[in-house]
């Protein structure tokens, strides 16, 4: 258990690249990545780990970002969906139309990324489980349901 | 040498990579070192006076530049259509989550800290709950001040009661109608009002600068309209406020107002020079800025044996919460539509805008429409129920069509969309003549079919207008300007191909202009009723036109002929009889230099403009008068699935098919059909507030206000009609909101079917049917 006060310098692996922040203990990683690191793909969209905006990959993990403070990350490879580059689920949102007003979309992508990774074999009740943990208003999740589709045919493609 | 044509196919949308990719910045991503923080208080009370605020201590804390009252601006009164809102609450709170102080400071945690320490001491009053409370006699009066109120001559305020607004429909002799009626049904529903849930939460950073302007960067749908309407709050000339915006991430008609901005421009000029950051966090977004409306409704039907609609008696009452902001539109909105597609020759309708307690209501996807549209659809259904008539012909019999009188007494035009052709593909695709509508499952669940018809006008003001421009660079391509905002809709992809298509150019020779700015975009009324791709439409075609005169006229001396014997097609200019003597337009559309270093011409800049014609307001007595533009007819249908042991309630497929004149991108129209069919099941399964016994909020946050989630979606079934729209770009009419419309009514439907019982409620929750289905056993 650490213990930290007043304000901190910690540096995170984000992308692949080290970052320097000084930072509050109470800091989100959210907060710091966009406030921080300039790193804005990340979304507030409730800060109360309902939406899924926020969400990163901590280690390859889907993580709220809202739900964990930046001074916890020091240890861990941060992705966010500015490090991820043309990736097949990124290609597969832009071609299906997963997405509108495009608000959900780093969210949604970074999870559904981390989903075909871990289960590259469709399954309903884990898309649904892995899924539901991010919120889309706009596209009543049909463009996001085929682009899942379409990435997994992507990667089993030799 | 011409392209193919461009419309009706799909490319991939132009802000794709940079959304994928997550680079593409949204207002809140505009983050500025400098920038003023602030932390609002909300009220935790519905109704109260407010009899003491303290503010001293927080003034005191560290980092603090000012805490701010509504005393410090005794004056302000913020409306859209009629101004009743102070930027933070004055004297009393109207309800919860509305705003009582501000802190600024220089950032967000010394904020949020020295809030805690602003103390408030209230006086609880009766809240009122519903309209019709707020119309009960002896009801307390929340705006005493109603006749004093700047409005504008539409909207229709009932002073020394709770009424808004009140558009009245007078049509034919409905007391004869119901008098000579076969059968008489009286139907009653209701809802509570509810949230747009835009993933965006709302935001505005404002700017006083030195030269005495304001600049706004705001989340919104209508950066003109805020610009005009914070003029008159402010009482500062136009000329002195720039407003920015879009991107926007989702708006569903709750960035169409004015929200934020006044109060972050009045923060602004309190500390010229410095940014001043105004950012709903999810709460606030839910409560303190504006939601939907409520309502209570009330439809009679009057009709023959045969189940010809001879009549009707409607009362819409709008729960608009503590202020009118859009709804007061709204209500008037659903009065002009208020029968549903069907021709109903008499007719007495009243439609009122109510303030209540509630959190207050402004534009919501539909406009109105889905709330009149679930409650005649209710009554529909109860009459076809009397008749032992199926509902879908029911529909049939009294769909509108060309020539029938709209409830405000103009005719349906040449324009008029195929209603019939609409409902026949649902039920196709719903089987619905081939099946029965309610099935016993193996499993004991229940299913179980339902349809609908709606149909849509956008409520505009009578001179709604756009501007386009359209300028080119030096590979010939074509920038296109306009007011519209990019909130998700693709309206920018649309816009794109009709440039594309009037050029005949190749798409990716036109780029339209992603942010608006009120310096320098031309005026556009706003991003809201569906609306955009007609109007700019008709803008940017214009703007093609007049760019290719200037182009055939420089063109013209080069190639010498007379500049009409000149086409332009395939990124050339040519001579239209003769078609190998051309002009690539790169050497055209800047000015045509010749060999010896002269020029002739100079840019290309080509305007357009659009305002809507021949629109009046309503008469006050009687509601005649043409305050449409155009209607998007269509029918809509679902099968649900109802676990009779828990009430759980699934849709399995939602069809939907629509008139829109002609489909520019088949899978941005999709997407927004399919989108708004979603929102309509959240709507009238899992949405809506839920108060307790003094209307102060119970599911204030995204993990309490249910959305639809995804898995939960249904198979969508989306299919368009293309009867053209004569006045509209290339014969098409808008598409955006209307596939919510008819969803509430088609559910119910359905809903009511599976569990034997007439459903008049929403949400209609698993425990509301489990609950019902308890009932009809008994
Ligand atoms: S912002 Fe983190 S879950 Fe919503
Ligand atoms: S695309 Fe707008 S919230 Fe998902």
């Amino acid at each position: 258990m650490k213990e930290l006060s007043g304000i901190v310098e910690i540096v995170l692996r984000v992308n692949g690249e080290d970052r320097r922040a000084a930072v509050r203990p109470g800091d989100t990683l959210l907060r710091v990545l966009r406030e921080k690191l300039g790193l804005t793909g990340a979304k507030c969209g409730c800060e109360n780990g309902d939406c899924g905006a926020c969400t990163v990959l901590l280690d390859g993990k889907p993580v709220k970002s809202c739900m964990v403070l930046a001074v916890e990350c020091e240890d861990a490879a941060v992705t966010t969906i500015e490090g991820l580059r043309d990736h097949p689920v990124q290609q597969a949102f832009a071609e299906e139309n997963g997405f509108q007003c495009g608000f959900c979309t780093p969210g949604m992508i970074l999870n559904a990324a981390a989903l075909v990774d871990a289960h590259p074999e469709p399954d309903d009740a884990v898309d649904r489980e892995w899924m539901q943990s991010n919120l889309c208003r706009c596209t009543g999740y049909e463009g996001i349901r085929n682009a899942l589709a379409a990435a997994r045919k992507k990667l089993a493609a030799p | 040498m011409n392209p193919a044509s461009h419309l009706g196919t799909s490319p991939i949308r132009t802000d794709a990579p940079a959304k994928v990719r997550g680079t593409l910045r949204y207002t809140d991503d505009l983050i500025r070192p400098g920038t003023l923080q602030t932390a609002v208080l909300f009220s935790p009370l519905a109704h109260a006076e407010i009899q003491k605020i303290e503010t001293a201590a927080a003034a005191a804390a560290p980092g603090v530049r000012g805490v701010f009252t509504g005393a410090d601006w005794p004056d302000v009164l913020i409306g859209l259509y009629m101004g009743d809102k102070p930027p933070l609450a004055r004297g009393k709170v109207r309800y919860h989550g509305e705003p009582v102080a501000v802190v600024v400071a220089d950032d967000e945690a010394c904020a949020l800290n020295a809030l805690r320490l602003v103390k408030v001491e209230y006086a609880p009053l009766p809240a009122l709950g519903s309209p019709r409370e707020a119309l009960a006699p002896g009801a307390p009066i929340l705006h005493p001040e109603l006749a004093t109120y700047a409005k504008i001559p539409d909207i229709l305020p009932e002073p020394g009661t709770n009424v808004a607004n009140r558009t009245k429909i007078r049509k034919g002799d409905p007391a004869q109608a119901f008098a000579a009626a076969d059968v008489v049904v009286e139907s009653e529903c209701a809802f509570p009002p509810g949230n747009h849930v835009a993933m965006e939460p709302r935001v505005a950073i404002a700017e006083y600068g030195a030269d005495g302007r304001l600049e706004i960067d705001s989340s919104t749908q209508s950066p003109f309209e805020v610009r005009n309407l914070l003029a008159r709050a402010l009482g500062m000339p136009e000329r002195r406020i720039v407003v920015r915006a879009g991107p926007i991430g989702g708006g569903f008609g709750g960035k169409a107002g004015i929200m934020l901005e006044p109060l972050a421009a009045l923060l602004a000029m309190r500390f010229p020079g410095r940014p001043v950051r105004l950012a709903n966090t999810r709460e606030a977004d839910l409560l303190s800025s504006p939601g939907r409306p409520g309502l209570q409704a009330r439809v009679k039907l009057a009709a023959r044996a045969d189940g010809t609609l001879l009549g009707a008696d409607i009362e819409f009452l709008f729960d608009s919460g503590g202020y009118a902001d859009y709804a007061v539109n709204v209500s008037r909105a659903a009065a002009i539509s208020c029968t549903g597609p069907y021709n109903v020759p008499n007719l007495k309708t009243d439609s009122l805008c109510v303030y209540t307690n509630h959190p207050f209501a402004t534009a919501f996807r539909g406009f109105g429409h889905i709330e009149l549209s679930y409650a005649t659809e209710r009554a529909m259904d109860l009459l076809a129920e009397r008749l032992q008539m199926d509902p879908a012909d029911l529909r049939l019999k009294n769909a509108i069509r060309r020539g029938d009188l709209t409830p405000t007494g103009a005719p349906m035009d040449e324009n008029t969309g195929d209603l019939p052709a609409c409902l026949a593909r649902v039920r196709k695709r719903l089987a619905w003549d081939a099946q029965p509508h309610r099935v016993v499952q193996p499993d004991g669940k229940i299913r179980a079919k339902g349809i609908s018809c709606f149909w849509k006008a956008p409520a505009i003001p009578t001179f709604t207008d756009a501007g386009a421009v359209l300028y080119f660079a030096e590979d010939g391509s074509a920038t296109l300007g306009t007011g519209v905002i990019e909130i998700g809709q693709g309206a920018h992809e649309g816009l794109r191909m009709l440039v594309a298509e009037a050029l005949q150019t190749d798409l990716d020779r036109v780029h339209v202009t992603r942010a608006v700015d009120t310096d320098r975009s031309p005026h556009d009324w706003a991003t809201a009723a569906s609306r955009s791709l007609f109007m700019a439409g008709r803008a940017a075609l214009e703007a093609v036109a007049d760019a290719v005169v200037q182009i055939q006229r420089t063109a013209a001396v080069p190639l010498q002929c007379r500049p009409e014997d000149l086409d332009v097609a395939g990124g050339r200019v040519f001579v239209r009889a003769e078609p190998a003597r051309f002009l690539p337009l790169e050497k055209v559309v800047l000015g045509y230099v010749y060999p010896n270093g002269n020029a002739i011409g100079g840019p290309v800049v080509g305007r357009g403009r659009y305002i809507t014609p021949d629109l009046t307001g309503l008469d006050p007595d009687t509601g005649a008068g043409k305050p449409w533009l155009e209607w998007t007819l269509g029918a809509e249908g679902v099968e649900v699935e109802v676990d009779p042991a828990d009430g759980a309630i699934r849709v399995l497929q939602a069809a939907c098919a629509m008139d829109v004149g002609k489909v520019v991108h088949p899978a941005l129209a999709r997407g927004q059909v399919v989108g708004a069919m979603a929102m309509g099941i959240g709507y009238s399964l899992c949405e809506g507030f839920v108060f307790d016994a003094r209307q102060v909020v119970q599911n204030g946050s995204l993990r309490d206000y249910k959305i639809l989630r995804y898995g939960e979606e249904p198979d969508y079934f989306v299919d368009f009609v293309e009867t053209p729209q004569h006045d509209g770009p290339y014969g098409l009419r808008g598409l955006g909101e209307q596939g919510i419309v008819g969803m509430p009514g088609c559910l119910s439907q359905a809903a009511s079917l599976a569990v034997g019982a007439h459903l008049a409620e929403l949400p209609m929750t698993p425990e509301v049917l489990w609950k019902k289905m308890q009932e009809s056993a008994r």
